[in-house]
């Protein structure tokens, strides 16, 4: 498997500071395309601060200053000529928290690909609206009812809603924040098993405080600690054989 | 593990404090409810002495006369042409035909009573009508016009004391070479004579008291003084003894400074002049004589007594009877008072109105709403979205919540230091109030909105971002929708608190005497006006008691006017709230 897989991220010497605080120390990690890889540690570490990085969200946040090379497809990201407003549709990003905007679900699909003009006509923007829910499994659910505000749907459809909102501007990688730490253990499988099926066409990033969790959706898996990047290879041998004696701890249950 | 013995004496402790936070907690509720019901008496109670007040200005008593409009009076030339009818005397016209009304009035001065019934302000509206009219040029007319405003107030019961009784007992009325003589079978005066035995009484005793006064001056004084005194002792025992006899004769003089008594029977009024001590008869003045083919029941009669002296009044015995006569023959009718509804200002309360004033306001608020509002919130969402955080933003964020807090004639005083006396524009004019108030909003409008935006959950702005919107599209699409209903409502308090402010207009010239209403178009901003609060402050302060009223109609067409504006405001946040 791994021979066929190609390097969609590569990211070399990467550091964060909020204003004097460094919360990432020179991060290396190469991240493969049309898999899932997951970002485990315990809380504070900065496994969320990386992700930001990845698609420039950090410039969001006034007092953080990313330094180093983060390169897609042979292309420098981590660059103040880059607008990041590009790149985000190419990185769609799921958060913690369903956010859904208090709009009816179709618009909430559809406001992604009305910015970037990906559609030219109502028919186009219709198939990919229905495209995108059904991608994330919820086009049953809501097929009768689109005009309903995006707000009025369950915690685990909502969050479904947003993934569909992700996929909906056709992204190339997609960042998923803890997306299953607000749902029930039935809604939780039903994203699991989404990622499962996304993995064939996009490259996910997905960061889980559930060991279980990463060792079902993610072939690689990396381990946070204290803003170091510990360890990273396939997610079997993270948690079987783990090389460094703090991976081996947290996955022990021994901190965190 | 918690030790099991503890158990039951933690429970104890939980439960006393349990009764102590219910305590606690009744009692911030108690108090929150008292807060709210003194909160809303004091309102109601403002409200309603307002609202109480200002009943009267919102019906008139209108004359309805018959107007011989005779050519040689309103068509002195003979051409019906309109510089004829300009040169005619419409206030004749109105005079003759209250002259028609009470043919018996003659002498001058009671004339010159007669046509203070009406104020000849209102011949200029009949002009306007014979001049809409030609037609009517030897016609007779019926003109409408409001009575004039002491009378209009006394006819509503504020301007004099008065209580009248109605009697069931014959009463003769003869006349002789000296006046009417009423004699009733009954005696009908004894209630009035009493109280004015007492008077009179109380006239001597302040009398005697005076004179002690005086002699115990003159025992000090010397020559010259103490002759003078003496003088005055001796005028004073006169009036005393004068007075005393009085009391002692067989009838009773009333006096000026004595309330009134006024008997209306069969259509005919008679003001009492002399009152016998038996209380059966009485001598009186004819005002108005009796309808002469009226066989109205002569033992059906009305006493009616001014409780306010004639001295103090300010509408004479005869005007009050005479409005009277008139409203009995259905001349004086009470209508819904359009004059204050249709009229700007004037000089005269029963033809002064309120719309010059809110048509001022809407004027004014119209310029406000267009210069406020827009750079309020644009100022807002610069600051609150797209502004660097550095020393110079922190210093303008500084000086806009000072802004908030600067006393309003403050911005009257820049107003008229810069926009009129540096810009020339011009005084008292709706533009101009508009621009100073706008001033004077902005800082509020700025920080409702901030608070507004920030108020927008961090979630949305990153669930924006996050699929690639730009700031200005996260900004524009998503936040402020969301912060629309609250930036509505800061504007709208803003506004209205400028719809209310008087002292930065006074600063630019708003308290003039504007008599025409301003018309509502590009050229009435620049024309002076004057606007509600100003309004009301220059009635209230006006000489005239019919004044009052209206400025408290004003008041609550003000009120009226921002309670509109806040229930739209509620309303739009409704409309617009959306749940996240
Ligand atoms: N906006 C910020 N400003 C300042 N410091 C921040 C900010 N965001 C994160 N940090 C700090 O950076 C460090 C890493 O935070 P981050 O949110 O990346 O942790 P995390 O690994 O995602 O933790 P968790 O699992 O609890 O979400 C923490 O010490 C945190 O205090
Ligand atoms: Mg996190």
């Amino acid at each position: 498997m791994s021979s066929i897989t190609k390097t969609k991220l590569k990211v070399r010497d990467v550091n964060v500071f909020y204003g004097e605080k460094q919360a990432l120390k020179n991060v290396n990690i190469d991240i493969a395309d049309g898999s899932v890889t997951s970002f485990i540690g315990p809380s504070g570490c900065g496994k969320s601060t990386f992700l930001r990085c990845l698609n420039r969200m950090n410039d969001t946040i006034d007092e953080a200053r990313v330094t180093g090379s983060i390169i897609m497809d042979e292309e420098e990201i981590n660059d103040r000529r880059l607008d990041p407003v590009v790149l985000r549709a190419r990185v769609g990003m799921v958060f913690q928290k369903p956010n859904p905007f208090p709009k009816s679900i179709f618009d909430n699909v559809a406001y992604g690909p009305r910015i970037h003009g990906l559609a030219s006509t109502r028919e186009e923007l219709e198939e990919i609206v229905e495209n995108s829910l059904v991608k994330a499994g919820l086009w049953n659910e809501v097929s009768d009812r689109l005009d309903d505000p995006g707000t009025s749907l369950s915690g685990g459809q909502q969050q479904r809603l947003v993934i569909a909102r992700a996929i909906a501007v056709n992204p190339e990688v997609i960042l998923m924040d803890e997306p299953c730490s607000a749902l029930d253990p039935i809604a939780t499988a039903r994203i699991e098993e989404l990622i499962d099926e996304l993995r064939e066409n996009y490259c996910i990033i997905i960061v889980t405080h559930s060991m279980q969790q990463a060792a079902r959706v993610s072939q690689q898996t990396a381990f946070f600690h204290l803003g170091e990047l510990v360890e990273v290879g396939p997610t079997e041998t993270i948690f079987t054989n783990p090389r460094d004696q703090r991976t081996q701890d947290y996955i022990m249950g021994r901190f965190g | 593990m918690t030790d099991i013995s503890t158990r039951p004496t933690q429970q104890g402790a939980v439960e006393a404090r349990l009764a102590r936070r219910y305590r606690s907690e009744a009692r911030f509720r108690a108090a929150g409810l008292g807060a709210i019901f003194i909160a809303v008496t004091i309102l109601v109670i403002l409200v309603g002495s307002i609202g109480h007040q200002s009943l009267p200005a919102y019906t008139v008593n209108e004359l309805r006369l018959n107007v011989e409009l005779s050519e040689d009076l309103v068509d002195p030339l003979g051409d019906a042409s309109e510089d004829s009818i300009r040169a005619g005397s419409f206030t004749r016209v109105l005079q003759n035909a209250m002259r028609e009304e009470f043919p018996d009035v003659s002498n001058r001065r009671e004339l010159r009573e007669l046509f203070q019934l009406f104020n000849s302000l209102n011949a200029p509206q009949l002009m306007n009508e014979v001049l809409e009219d030609p037609n009517l040029i030897g016609q007779q007319h019926a003109f409408r016009m409001p009575l004039a405003d002491d009378l209009d107030l006394y006819l509503k019961g504020r301007l004099v004391e008065e209580t009248s009784a109605r009697f069931n007992t014959p009463l003769d009325i003869t006349s002789d070479g000296r006046g009417v003589l009423l004699r009733a079978q009954d005696p009908v005066f004894t209630d009035r004579l009493s109280s004015l035995r007492i008077t009179i009484e109380n006239d001597i005793t302040a009398e005697q008291a005076a004179r002690d006064r005086l002699v115990e001056q003159q025992a000090l004084a010397q020559d010259e003084e103490a002759e003078d005194l003496g003088v005055q002792v001796s005028f004073a025992d006169r009036r005393i003894s004068a007075l005393q006899a009085q009391l002692d004769g067989d009838e009773l003089t009333l006096r000026d400074d004595m309330p009134s008594l006024i008997v209306e029977s069969r259509g005919g009024f008679y003001k009492l002049t002399t009152v016998s001590i038996d209380g059966l008869a009485a001598r009186a003045e004819q005002v108005v004589p009796p309808l002469t083919d009226a066989n109205t029941d002569r033992s059906n009669w009305v006493l009616r007594i001014v409780e306010t002296p004639e001295a103090r009044g300010r509408a004479s015995d005869n005007q009050l009877i005479w409005t009277r006569a008139l409203v009995e023959r259905n001349i004086i009718r009470t209508t819904f008072n359009g004059y204050f509804f249709n009229n700007a200002d004037s000089r005269e309360p029963e033809l002064a109105g309120v719309r010059g004033a809110l048509f001022g306001s809407i004027l004014t608020l119209i310029i406000t709403v267009i210069l406020s509002v827009p750079v309020g919130v644009s100022a807002a969402i610069y600051l609150e979205e797209f502004a660097p955080k550095n020393p110079i933003t922190d210093m303008i964020e500084v000086n806009i919540n000072n802004l908030a807090a600067v006393p309003s004639i403050v911005f009257g005083i820049l107003g008229l230091s810069v926009f009129i006396t540096l810009f020339g524009l011009p005084r008292s004019a709706p533009l101009t109030a508009g621009v100073v108030l706008s001033l004077m909003t902005l800082p509020t409008i700025i920080i409702a909105t901030r608070a507004a935006l920030k108020a927008v959950p961090p979630s949305i702005r990153q669930a924006a971002m996050g699929v690639g919107a730009s700031s200005t599209q996260t900004v524009f699409h998503h936040v402020l929708p969301l912060a629309a209903p609250g930036i509505l409502t800061g504007a709208i308090i803003g506004i209205s608190r400028a719809l209310g402010e008087t002292a930065p207009l006074l600063m630019i010239g708003m308290v003039a005497f504007i008599a025409d209403v301003p018309s509502l178009s590009l050229e009435g901003m620049t024309e002076p006006a004057t606007v509600l609060p100003v309004q009301v402050f220059l009635w209230y302060d006006a000489a005239e008691r019919a004044f009052q009223p209206r400025a408290a109609a004003a008041i609550m067409v003000l009120l009226f006017l921002i309670i509109s504006f806040n229930a739209l405001a509620i309303y739009l946040r409704h409309k617009f709230e959306r749940r996240w």
